[in-house]
Order: structure tokens, then C-alpha cells, then sequence
């Protein structure tokens, strides 16, 4: 495996700031970083704690004007050499610049890695140990879930069919050395050489797929709840600006979620419109009621849509409860017309913050973009920066399992034998499950097992 | 009542494959050594295939040959056919097998034991352990005789509250109608020890000369033989060898065991053992695998000295007449009598995540186990286990460290390892697919790998240790000498090249490319090299190996070196995993049960987390710095 133990990540937030940080760290940093950039002088030869102007280029191509910090260790903070490469903000450069920094040899660092190798080093207090923990505990959980929500289904069934057939392709290669008297490997390599071919296409659709970002749901999830008619719809449509949403008076309208991406104020939201949370006998309409409650519970940010014009009832209460514990922005919807219900009625039963809005007259629009990008930046959400860095991972692992089928293709090629393939294929295999969290263990020998029948 | 009390340093319980390596270890290391048997005759008993070696399985026999082990040795005097399985794979799964006369096998083995100073072999059963405030201090015979060691090492194999089994028949026999050790489980559980109870098998055996071998295909031995002990001359073991045959199983077959399926004991629920999945019973395959309308069977012979044919494959305990109209249903097999019908046997072994690397009990010292007590199958695997448990067993008696092999160092390591860490629920069996960096430890190398840990432990001699250092220098030099030979593309070598179906070159290369290229290998490139040194074969081998296949083995080297690092983090034994905050639950009760001897080993067992690897890492920091105050 090409893997390093240099470890990178962007360092900063990532949002609208003008500048961002892309960090390095181990033994490699500086060699690595040495590689994609042209200054007066070479980083590798450059004094410690010096910061270094000059350019990022990758593929011949110049990325970003930046300020390079090189840093020996120990003085920094993991107790590593660490490299700082300061780059104009922007969410596209710095994944660039890291994709650079990848591609030359370092990995992506995993959640909290930095901290834990500067704890690791002695670089911090004992004392902090259980802070350290909590940190990368908290780091490593939201990396979590965000790896497997931004996976579409369609990804990940993908994946895992391919997973499944690299296994069988071992299995069976295995059993036949295991077991060389039953199972015969010979005019075996023509045909691995043609379903690891297959299999490479679709590695390379996939890649592809990665790189356009295609494959995520990138964005803040948010969902629109509320009572039946309160004007969640309406409110969808005002943000996405189209009519995709049938909007009608009737009460429960819409029986099924629908999502749409919108961008508001540069940050990006998946809003999901929801069938009207109530008691139902529709049967229709609870199967919506039902996936209305599911994809809240899924969600980053919860929009609660109160029905201003009417008295707060079970219903409301009832929904403000089960936001809670969540994070969620209340509409006091309708306010085009004279409201019925005032910002403490509501805030009797919530301590989130309430917005008067109205969908129809276009009211407090600015208010909830301002407060979502409050949210943003003070990172109760920060589930972008989290979208964005997975991808990269994800970019990097789909990158390696596609260099193991090639090496296992060379090797097919070269007349190698069997055995070797599956150092390869297993390779690509343990990567891909890296993606959706699943690991080898036992895999090989329960295969093996349970598609051949081995022994005396 | 006259009870004999007697004083030894070590106790072994059991001598079977493990242990027979385990006590000649220990003789040979100098400690006065007790092996006990239920039966003197049945010393090194073989009671299933007449094999030793085969896939993975060979290099274990190797590795215990580098370290000074016995079992290679053995075999080399006994053998009376020997292959080298998957010659035309990779050498990574080179592996050699040859079968055994059983008689002459055990009997060679009782002879070694016999002319070995310090050891003395006992025949009667142990029915308590002796253990005084967690320290074992021997043991106790049906008869009361107390055994006093400064070590025992448990390898009773199958024997345990054996229970053979075939169709309605239930016997209290450990295997071949051997009389059973029923008294020392209850002595086991006195002291808090896990027990599981597994299951294996075996075929029935048939009279060769009731066999039509004209309708099978006849299996040859190889020409030459490669010998398993590295010290064993090649040139001293050529002979005639013994020829095997394969017959197949039909429809007919099939039908007979599904017809009556509803009789085995395995079926039926009279056996209640957990059986391996590599060696299933012929109606397990049947049932499991309906599509094939065959099955293979090898017909082996048990040795010279008899016309007892093994019927490998054909693994069963169905009963008696369900086996007779199986086995006759077979082609070449219509008038076949069988000498000994198959059965399946359950039997008492020990949870081994109860032990340490070192194969001793971490809740009882000085008590060691090996082999198939420990949940393993298989003589080679027995018999590696035994060799560790006596080395380890010895240490512990001189005050020694133990001798663990990592999993980068041999397979030996690698079955040990995953012994003590993981859950197993049935027999567990090596494969070469169980070690992640099998190109670096190949049955080849087992002697480089080894040997000079064989030589510190004192089991190698001296000489023997010189040989490879000379050997290990021989091949280093010859590779760097081709490195540093530059071939022209003259006309010589392009006609040499396109000669043996390789492209010609298009710009100088040193010698080391042109071996490394998949048509050629290095005796080949000998007319392109004049200062070439006549080598002998294994260096040669060695050369050509490390050559060819250079890119791959500095990958899986570099692996290493990453696998070491978690390996090298040690776990102090008194962590308490319940003091470990932000542990996951499930987390703690696995590594409080394994209790890993490093983070590597740790990150091994399933149910623990990366995550909780990193939480252990930041708490040994803090732990350290405690200790440290």
C-alpha cells in the first residue's frame, strides 16, 4: 500500500473566510509539500519556523498563491514536522491543494488524528487526556455519520457488489491453493483478467462519480416539519424558488418527502419538505407522516413551521417537543396576515429561536438565512466541512483501489502466479469497505468455507 | 497406602504430536522432564490421515524444523511418499506433504523420546492438577502418585470425556478405541478453567486388497524428493515410493446418504460438538453442496506394514451399514471390506483466549497447553504449539523471557496468535490465507526466519547455526553481485533473449532485471553471467526468489514495518479495562477477556473498535506517567 504515515487535513473552517489552511504532519511533510511548490527557494531546504511565499501548482498547472509555514519537529504541534500551507479560502482551492498533497504522498488525516499524535508525543498535558479523547471521539462520530448519510443507496449497493465479487474471485483463488487437489487454478488468470477488467470500469465510473461530487448529497440536511396546511410547501418553494411542490389548500397535500438542493447565502441545504406530521387514517398519507418523522430524525436541521393564524394545539406542542434535543429553527408562518400566536406563545413550549415569517409575502427570508449562517459558522452545523473532507477521503480510497485492480491486471500481464493476484484483490477489497464502514476480518476463510467444499 | 511422590521440572500430559515436541524440548534444553500417555504404544499416534505437511501445513513442519523441533526430522525417516503441493504457484504456497508409514512414524518418535537424556515417559492417566494459590505445582495420577514440576504442559489432544460416534453407536474411547481421560475436566473446572466441547471426524478404513485400483487413477510421488528438516540430506532420502489413487464418489453415493441422513448423528442431534468446516463429513457435503454430483476420494495407504487403505475424503458417521453401501456404491469399491468404519469423535478442549502469547494460562502460573487441547486441529498444528509450550514452558523454569514468534515472523505466529485472540467455534486449521505477509514467510525461508531464534533458545546447535549464517551471506552477496552486472544489448544477449520467448532489450540493464522478467529466472541468465560461483540449490533457490519477486516482498516488508509499530506498544498485564473511560462496553468485556499483550494484538480482536484503539493509546500514555510518579 502506498500509504504514508504523513498525515494531512484542511485545517481551518470551511465556509467564507478568506483565508484557509491546509496542515501537514510526519516525517514526509516537508518533501511532500516540497513537491507541488515553487518558491525562490525549495521548501526542503528552507529553515525551520521560516514562512515561505510562493505558488502551489499540481499537473502543471498553478493551484494558488500561498505562504508556506515549514515547521521541524519538535516545536510544533504534534511533536512532528509540520507544514502550514496558507491558501486564499474558497472551498475549491483547498480541496485542490490537499488533493495536490494527497496525490504526493501523504494521507488523509482521520478524525482528530492531529490531536492525538500531538498528545501521543508529549506535546500536550496528561491532564487533557480525557479531552483528547472527547474530541476525537466527537470528530470521529460526525465523520461517521457523515460518511454513511452522504452516500447515496445506489453507491453503496454498488460498492458492496463489487466488494462481493472481488471476495468470490479470492475465495476461490484461495481455496485452490488450500486445497490444490480439488480445485484447479489452470486457464484461471484469462478469466480473472476479464472480470477484474469489468470491475476496473466500474472503479473508474466511480472515481468519476467522486470527483464530480455527484455521488453526495452534499449540504445541510434540513427538513421542513409541520402540521398538516401550515404552509411547509409553500416555504420550500419560496427557498428553492420553483413550484415543485404541489401547493394547494387542501390539507395533506403532499404525501411523500421531496428533497431539493438550494444554496442560501453560499451554504448549501438539502431541504426535504414533509407530508403534514398528524394522527391519520389515510393510509397514503401516514406511510408520508411516517418518513416525515424518519427523515427529521435524520436530520441537521429541523425548519418548524407553526400555523400562525390558528391557536398552538396538541399537534404543535407535540412537535415542538420531539425537536427538542434538536437542532431546529421555529417559522411563525402566515404573518402576511394578522397572527394569532405571538413569539412567547411559543416559546412557553421552546427554547429554539422563532423567526415571523410568511412564505406568501416573502418575510423574514434574510432573518433565517442570517440565522443559519449563524449556526454555520459558530458550527452547530458543521456538517459541510464534514461532507467536504469525506469526499476527498473517499476520493483518495476509491484512487488506491483502483491503482490495486491495475497492479493486480500488470500482474495477470507479467504471467505472474495466482497467489499474487490475491494480495492485490484483497487490497482493493479492505479499501472499499473502508467506504462504507465495513471491515475483513474473516471474510477470506468464511467464504471460502461456505462456497467450496474443501477437505480430506 | 503407598503413593510415589516424585520431583521433576516440567510435566507434560499428553504425547501426542504437541506433546512429544513439547517434552523433547524441554529434555533437550536440560530440564528433567515427565511425559505421560495413556499408552506407550500410541505415542505419536496418527488416528486420521496418514499425512504430514500440505498446504500451509508444511510450513509449520518447516518452522518447527527451524526452531529445533523434531516432527520434520520424523517424517523425513518415514515417509513413504512426499510431494511438493502447488509447484507451479507461487512460492509463497509451495507446499510440501508427504504420507507417512503411521507405525514406522510412531515408532521412530518413540525412539528419540527414548534415547533422550533427562526424559522419561510414563504411562498412566493425570486426573488432578496440583495448584496452590494460582501457581501449578504438578499433578496427580488415577492412582494418587503426585507429580511435582516447576511447570506442566496440558496436551491431552482429543481425549478429554471423549465420545466416539457412529450412526447409534456412542463409545467412551478417545480415537482408535484408545481409553479416554475422563477424570481431568472435572479438575479443569475446579480451577475456573473454560472449557468448549469440538468435534472432528474420520473415514472408515478399507482392505487393500479387496480394492480394484484398475478403474482409479494412479498419484505419484515426486522425483526428486525435497526433504521437510533443513538438516536432512536430499541426497539420503531418495527411494521408491508408494503409490496413491483417486476414485470418485457418484449419484448412487449421494442417493445411499441422503436416503438415510435422517440417521447421522449429526443430523439427528445426538452430537452436539462443533465440527470443522474444512474437513466436513461426506454428508455434510452432500447436503451442503447438492449441485456436485461427485466428490474426490483419495485411497491412501496407512504404511507399509499393512494393507489398510485411508479413504480421504469420505469423513462419516453414519452408521455402520449406511457406510458398507456407501462405500460399495463407489467404483472400484464393490467388494470392499472395511477394516475400521468411521465415526466421529466430540471431546473436551479449552477456551485458548485463557492463555497468554506464551501459551501459559495467565490465571495460573506455571500451567501451560498445546495442540488440539487448545482448539487447534491437525498434527502439524498440535505439534508447533508443543515445541512453543516446551521452549516457554522451559524459560519460565530457567527465568527466562518467553519466546513468542510475531505473525511477521512465521506462520507459527500467526496460528498462536489468532489462538489466543479470537473466538473460535470450531477446530481452527491453518491456511496460507490466515497470514497477511505470506510472501515474506515462506516454507523456503523458515530456516532464514528462524533458526537463529532456535539457536538463542539452545535447541539449534552451533554448526548448524554457522551453516545458515554462511548460506544467509552467500545469498545476500550474489544478489547485490547481480545487481551490479551490466548486460549491453549486444547480440549475444538479444539472441539469448529471444531464444528463451523474451523481448529483446532496448537499452543496457543490470542482470537482476533480466532474471526478474517472468520467462527467465537466474540458473537461465548462467550462460549471460561468466563469474558465476557454482551455488548449491537452496542458495540458488533463494537468489531467484528474492529477485523475482522484489517489488512485491518490499511491499509486504514495508507492511511490516507498519504492523510492528502497534506491536511494539505494549499493554501493561494489570491494566483494568473497566478504569479505561470512554471504553465502549462491549470493548471492554472482549479485551478483559483476551487481555492483548500489545495495542496490535488488541486492534486483532473483533468488537473492538479503531476508535477504542485510540482511546486505550491515550489512556497507556496517562497510565505510563502514573507508573512513573
Amino acid at each position: 500500500m502506498k500509504r504514508t504515515d504523513t498525515i494531512a487535513a484542511i485545517a481551518t473552517a470551511l465556509g467564507e473566510s478568506g483565508i484557509g489552511i491546509i496542515r501537514i504532519s510526519g516525517e514526509d511533510a516537508v518533501s511532500i509539500a516540497d513537491k507541488i511548490y515553487s518558491g525562490k527557494k525549495r521548501l526542503i531546504e528552507a529553515d525551520s519556523h521560516t514562512i515561505n511565499y510562493g505558488h502551489i501548482f499540481f499537473d502543471e498547472e498553478i493551484i494558488d498563491e500561498v505562504l508556506v509555514m515549514i515547521m521541524k519537529a519538535p516545536r510544533t504541534f504534534t511533536g512532528e514536522d509540520t507544514v502550514e500551507i496558507n491558501c486564499h479560502g474558497g472551498i475549491l482551492i483547498l480541496e485542490k491543494v490537499l488533493h495536490a498533497v494527497l496525490e504526493s504522498g501523504a494521507r488523509m488525516a482521520l478524525p482528530g488524528e492531529f490531536t492525538k499524535r500531538a498528545f501521543l508525543n508529549g506535546k500536550m498535558d496528561l491532564s487533557q487526556a480525557e479531552a483528547v479523547i472527547d474530541i476525537i471521539e466527537a470528530k470521529n462520530e460526525l465523520a461517521l455519520k457523515a460518511g454513511i448519510r452522504q452516500l447515496n443507496g445506489a453507491v453503496t449497493e454498488n460498492i458492496k457488489t463489487i466488494r462481493a465479487q472481488i471476495l468470490e474471485q479470492i475465495a476461490f483463488i484461495e481455496a485452490a491453493l488450500d486445497d490444490p487437489e480439488h480445485y484447479s487454478l489452470d486457464g484461471y488468470s484469462d478469466k480473472l483478467k476479464k472480470i477484474v477488467k469489468k470491475l476496473y470500469t466500474r472503479i473508474e465510473y466511480l472515481k468519476k462519480s467522486f470527483k464530480d461530487g455527484s455521488i453526495i448529497k452534499e449540504g445541510i440536511n434540513t427538513v421542513i416539519i409541520g402540521k398538516p396546511n401550515a404552509g411547509k410547501s409553500s416555504i420550500l418553494n419560496l427557498l428553492s424558488r420553483t413550484d415543485r411542490a404541489i401547493v394547494t389548500d387542501i390539507a395533506g397535500t403532499t404525501r411523500d418527502t421531496l428533497t431539493e438542493n438550494i444554496k442560501l447565502s453560499g451554504i448549501s441545504l438539502n431541504i426535504t419538505d414533509t407530508a403534514g406530521i398528524r394522527q391519520t387514517d389515510d393510509v397514503v398519507e401516514s406511510i408520508g407522516v411516517q418518513k416525515a418523522i424518519e427523515a427529521s430524525n435524520n436530520a441537521d436541521l429541523n425548519l418548524v413551521v407553526i400555523d400562525g393564524l390558528l391557536p398552538i394545539d396538541k399537534e404543535d406542542i407535540e412537535l415542538l417537543e420531539s425537536v427538542k434535543d434538536k437542532n431546529a429553527i421555529i417559522l411563525l408562518n402566515k404573518s402576511d396576515k394578522e397572527l394569532k400566536l405571538s413569539i412567547e406563545d411559543i416559546k412557553k413550549y421552546s427554547d429554539k429561536d422563532v423567526i415571523i415569517f410568511s412564505a406568501k409575502e416573502n418575510i423574514g427570508v434574510d432573518e433565517l438565512e442570517d440565522m443559519i449562517k449563524a449556526k454555520f459558522i459558530s458550527k452547530e452545523i458543521n456538517f459541510n466541512d464534514q461532507v467536504i473532507i469525506t469526499n476527498i477521503r473517499h476520493q483518495e480510497i476509491i484512487n488506491e483501489v483502483s491503482e490495486s485492480l491495475e497492479m493486480c491486471l500488470s500482474s495477470i500481464e507479467e504471467g505472474y502466479e495466482e497467489d499474487f493476484f490475491t494480495i492485490d484483490l484483497l487490497n482493493a477489497y479492505e479499501a472499499l469497505g473502508e467506504i462504507i464502514g465495513e471491515t475483513v476480518d474473516d471474510d477470506v476463510v468464511n467464504e471460502i468455507f461456505s462456497k467450496f467444499c474443501m477437505g480430506k | 497406602m503407598n503413593i510415589i511422590e516424585k520431583v521433576y521440572d516440567i510435566v507434560v500430559v499428553g504425547a501426542g504430536h504437541a506433546g512429544c515436541e513439547a517434552a523433547l524440548a524441554s529434555a533437550r534444553l536440560g530440564l528433567k522432564t515427565v511425559i505421560f500417555t495413556v499408552s506407550v504404544d500410541s505415542i505419536a499416534l496418527m488416528p486420521c490421515n496418514p499425512n504430514i505437511g500440505g498446504s500451509s501445513k508444511g510450513h509449520l513442519v518447516r518452522e518447527l524444523d527451524a526452531l529445533g523441533g523434531e516432527m520434520g526430522k520424523c517424517i523425513d525417516k518415514t515417509f513413504i511418499q512426499s510431494k511438493m503441493l502447488n509447484a507451479s504457484k507461487g512460492p509463497a504456497v509451495h507446499s510440501l506433504r508427504a504420507q507417512a508409514d503411521k507405525q514406522e512414524y510412531s515408532k521412530e518418535m518413540r525412539k528419540t523420546l527414548e534415547n533422550t537424556p533427562n526424559l522419561t515417559i510414563c504411562q498412566k492417566e493425570i486426573t488432578k492438577l496440583i495448584i496452590e494459590d494460582n501457581i501449578c505445582k504438578g499433578v496427580e495420577t488415577v492412582s494418587g502418585s503426585k507429580y511435582f514440576a516447576k511447570a506442566v504442559i496440558l496436551a491431552t489432544g482429543t481425549y478429554l470425556n471423549a465420545r466416539c460416534i457412529y450412526g447409534e453407536v456412542a463409545e467412551y474411547t478417545g480415537p482408535n478405541g484408545l481409553k479416554s481421560a475422563n477424570h481431568l475436566t472435572s479438575s479443569l473446572l475446579e480451577y475456573g478453567i473454560d472449557l468448549n466441547r469440538f468435534k472432528t471426524g474420520t473415514p472408515a478404513r478399507v482392505d487393500g486388497r479387496t480394492i480394484d485400483y484398475s478403474v482409479m487413477q494412479e498419484q505419484y510421488g515426486d522425483d526428486p524428493v525435497v526433504p521437510f528438516s533443513f538438516e536432512t540430506d536430499p541426497d539420503s532420502i531418495q527411494k521408491e515410493q508408494v503409490k496413491c489413487y483417486l476414485a470418485y464418489t457418484g449419484e448412487k453415493t449421494h442417493e445411499i446418504i441422503r436416503e438415510n441422513i435422517d440417521r447421522s448423528p449429526l443430523f439427528s442431534g445426538a452430537i452436539k460438538g462443533t465440527g470443522p468446516r474444512y474437513c466436513p463429513s461426506i454428508e455434510d457435503k452432500v447436503v451442503k453442496f447438492p449441485e456436485k454430483d461427485r466428490h474426490q476420494i483419495f485411497v491412501e495407504p496407512e504404511g507399509l506394514y499393512t494393507n489398510e487403505m485411508y479413504l480421504s475424503g469420505l469423513s462419516s458417521s453414519l452408521p455402520e451399514d449406511v457406510q458398507y453401501a456407501m462405500i460399495r456404491s463407489i467404483e472400484g469399491f464393490e467388494n470392499a471390506e472395511i477394516v475400521r468404519n468411521g465415526y466421529a469423535i466430540e471431546y473436551d478442549c479449552i477456551d485458548a483466549r485463557q492463555l497468554k502469547d506464551s501459551l501459559e494460562f495467565r490465571a495460573i502460573e506455571g500451567l501451560f497447553a498445546a495442540g488440539q487441547f487448545n482448539g487447534s486441529s491437525g498434527y502439524e498444528e498440535a505439534a508447533v504449539q508443543g515445541l512453543m509450550a516446551g521452549i516457554n514452558a522451559s524459560m519460565k523454569v530457567m527465568g527466562k523471557e518467553p519466546v513468542v514468534i510475531g505473525r511477521d515472523q512465521g506462520y507459527i505466529g500467526v496460528l498462536i496468535d489468532d489462538l489466543v485472540t479470537k473466538e473460535s467455534h470450531e477446530p481452527y486449521r491453518m491456511m496460507t490465507s490466515r497470514s497477511e505477509y505470506r510472501l515474506l514467510l515462506r516454507q523456503d525461508n523458515a530456516d532464514i526466519r528462524l533458526s537463529k531464534i532456535g539457536y538463542e533458545v539452545g535447541l539449534i546447535s552451533e554448526e548448524r547455526y554457522q551453516r545458515l549464517l554462511e548460506k544467509e551471506k552467500q545469498i545476500d552477496e550474489e544478489i547485490e553481485r547481480l545487481k551490479n552486472i551490466h548486460i549491453g544489448a549486444n547480440s549475444k544477449v538479444q539472441e539469448f533473449l529471444v531464444r528463451n520467448g523474451s523481448t529483446p532489450l532496448q537499452t543496457s540493464a543490470n542482470l537482476a532485471e533480466i532474471i526478474r522478467r517472468p520467462e527467465l529466472n537466474y540458473d537461465l541468465t548462467k550462460e549471460l553471467d561468466e563469474d558465476r560461483k557454482e551455488l548449491r540449490k537452496e542458495v540458488r533457490d533463494q537468489v531467484n526468489i528474492n529477485i523475482k519477486y522484489e517489488g512485491y516482498i518490499k511491499r509486504q516488508e514495508s507492511q511490516v514495518k507498519q504492523f510492528k509499530k502497534l506491536e511494539n506498544k505494549k499493554i501493561p498485564v494489570d491494566i483494568d479495562y473497566n478504569n479505561v473511560n470512554s471504553l465502549r462496553i462491549e470493548a471492554v468485556q472482549k479485551l478483559s477477556k483476551v487481555r492483548p499483550s500489545s495495542i496490535g494484538q488488541a486492534s486483532r480482536i473483533s468488537g473492538v473498535s479503531p476508535a477504542d484503539i485510540t482511546v486505550l493509546l491515550v489512556y497507556l500514555e496517562t497510565y505510563k506517567e502514573k507508573k512513573n510518579v
